[in-house]
């Protein structure tokens, strides 16, 4: 795998989110590099999909810092949003439209020159060609997944932010949802930041993780790793033990970790 | 910026295109309208009343674009919250004012749509003649369309903020505005200092103006002037409430949460 140039993709430092009384994050830092999946892991309520909210703009973070490919999200939101995508299992696409308007739409907001031709290979690629004419509200949810998926594809992405994309797949399409990931992601470099709460899956997609817990970081590095480090059978166990001692864990600076390009 | 802007337009074309219930708002309820207050119109000319009430005519067509405007800019908002598209939309690369311009861009065709049918329709129906406001009908219309994005800005703002428990005002805030706005009657007839709120508003300039046309052939081409200056005003205030609302909704994280709701 690439991960040639040492600067990382994604920096974020201190980063802090309170709503109110909750702390939904505290005191984040961590960085992904170039053409890595990360996975951002931890119960329900971690703030996890916080995390990729305040790195798309979503959300204005109460503390800290977010560098993508170089620029500060506060200050180039525009710029870098033009550039990354995200989808979720929470986000629909307008249900009175059929597949390919949708994708019509997006392809212009991004810019796109030569739509037709790449929503022709994605709708392909996510297997849902045969639906293109179909009214988007019609189609099952699993459909509607692979639909956002063509949709964060559409502008290239250099990052893709993944926040459970695969929620509401059956088995054999999640597995190959996957494939066509991993597929895209060694074809156009992408970088992914991936949520999920399918421990199998994040065990096979990501190449490291970091696991969250009341909004800080409590573990990080390659699946392989933290399981042999904590002793743990699978990631499933771990991730167990960890939801519910979570508080006896210290924070962790995942910055610590490798620098980018040390592989 | 165009080809963003763009964009948006067709997703309104690409959804007005097949929906019945969608061409139907643009004709169906301002028909029903006008055709109530044509047949009271003729009524009271039947009962040998002056020829300007002919100006209800006119008050429904003009209502009708001050309404349908500040409607679209806000449902037109409203409606990705509903659809779960917001976040998809906001994590595009469109600027919120290319967003607002393709909405207004939307809302012009849709009001000019239906302000031609109901004109042409006032004039078969009951041969009352839109084009007799002369030529500062343009600037009537321009004046009611720039109010209602006006006043749209301020209910987009709340349903940003506010979600589901706002969406009343989408249709409650307009119907707060036509009384004072004196849409069917001068303003003499309201309370004197309702008279003084009236004012404030750049819509009672518009039907005023309208009724003074049609009465006495001449276009109070100050009034018009005093109604755009205080658009600017409200366009300016609202634009700055909807920025400053969105920066809260960021802060708050409502953009994620809204769908939930
Ligand atoms: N807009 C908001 N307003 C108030 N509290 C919020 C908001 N968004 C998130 N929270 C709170 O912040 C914390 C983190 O939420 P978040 O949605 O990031 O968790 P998550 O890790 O994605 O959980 P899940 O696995 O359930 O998706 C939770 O306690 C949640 O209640
Ligand atoms: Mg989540």
């Amino acid at each position: 795998m690439e991960t040639g140039s040492a600067a990382p993709i994604t920096e974020v430092s201190r980063l802090c989110k309170r709503f109110g009384t909750v702390t939904a994050l505290d005191s984040l830092s961590f960085r992904v590099c170039r053409g890595e999946i990360l996975g951002i892991l931890g119960p329900n309520g971690a703030g996890k999909t916080t995390a990729i909210h305040c790195m798309l703009g979503l959300v204005t973070p109460s503390g800290g810092s977010i560098r993508i490919m170089g620029l500060d999200i506060a200050r180039h939101r525009r710029q870098i949003l033009q550039r990354v995508n995200f989808s979720s299992a929470y986000t629909a696409l307008p249900a009175n439209l059929t597949v390919y308007e949708n994708l019509v739409v997006f392809a212009r907001l991004y810019g796109r020159k030569d739509a037709r031709e790449e929503i022709a290979r994605l709708l392909e690629l996510f297997e849902i060609e045969d639906s293109a004419g179909r009214l988007t509200g019609s189609l099952s949810s699993g459909q509607q997944t692979r639909l956002n998926l063509c949709k964060a594809f559409l502008n290239d992405p250099e990052i893709l932010f993944l926040d459970e994309p695969t929620a509401s797949l059956d088995p054999d399409i999640a597995a190959k949802v996957r494939t066509r990931l991993h597929e895209l992601q060694l074809e156009r470099g992408i970088t992914t930041i991936y949520t999920s709460h399918n421990m199998r899956e994040v065990e096979e997609m990501c190449d490291r993780v970091i696991f969250l817990a009341k909004g800080r970081i409590v573990m990080q590095g390659s699946p392989a790793a933290i399981i042999a480090q904590s002793k743990s059978r699978s990631l499933e166990d771990l991730f167990i033990v960890i939801a519910r001692n979570g508080h006896l864990y210290e924070a962790v600076d995942d910055r610590e970790a490798e620098p980018c390009g040390s592989e | 910026m165009w080809l963003r802007i763009s964009a948006i337009v067709m997703r309104f074309f690409f959804l007005h295109r097949r929906s019945v219930a969608r061409v139907m708002e643009i004709f169906f309820w301002p028909v029903m309208n006008l055709l109530v207050w044509g047949f009271v119109t003729s009524f009271l000319q039947e009962l040998a009343l002056p020829k300007t009430v002919l100006f209800l005519i006119g008050s429904v067509i003009l209502w009708d674009v001050l309404y349908r405007s500040q409607q679209g800019i806000t449902l037109a908002i409203t409606e990705e919250f509903w659809v779960k598209n917001i976040i998809n939309i906001f994590i595009s690369p469109i600027s919120v004012a290319e967003l607002l311009g393709a909405i207004c861009i939307v809302g012009i065709i849709k009001s000019l749509v239906t302000t031609i049918f109901l004109a042409l329709l006032a004039f078969f129906l009951y041969s009352f003649n839109l084009m007799e406001t002369g030529p500062g009908l343009v600037l009537f219309l321009g004046n009611l369309l720039l109010f209602g994005w006006a006043v749209g800005l301020f209910t987009m703002a709340l349903i940003f903020r506010y979600g589901r428990a706002g969406e009343a005002l989408i249709w409650g805030v307009p119907f707060l505005i036509q009384p004072v706005s004196a849409v069917f009657y001068p303003v003499g007839v309201l309370p004197l200092w309702l008279q003084k709120v009236a004012w404030l508003l750049p819509s009672t300039y518009v039907f005023e103006g309208m009724r003074q046309v049609l009465a006495t052939g001449v276009t109070d081409m100050f009034k018009l002037g005093v109604s755009f200056g205080l658009n600017m005003v409200y366009l300016l205030l609202g634009s700055l409430y909807f920025g400053w609302m969105l920066r809260r909704v960021r802060e708050m994280g409502y953009l994620s949460r809204m769908h939930l709701e």
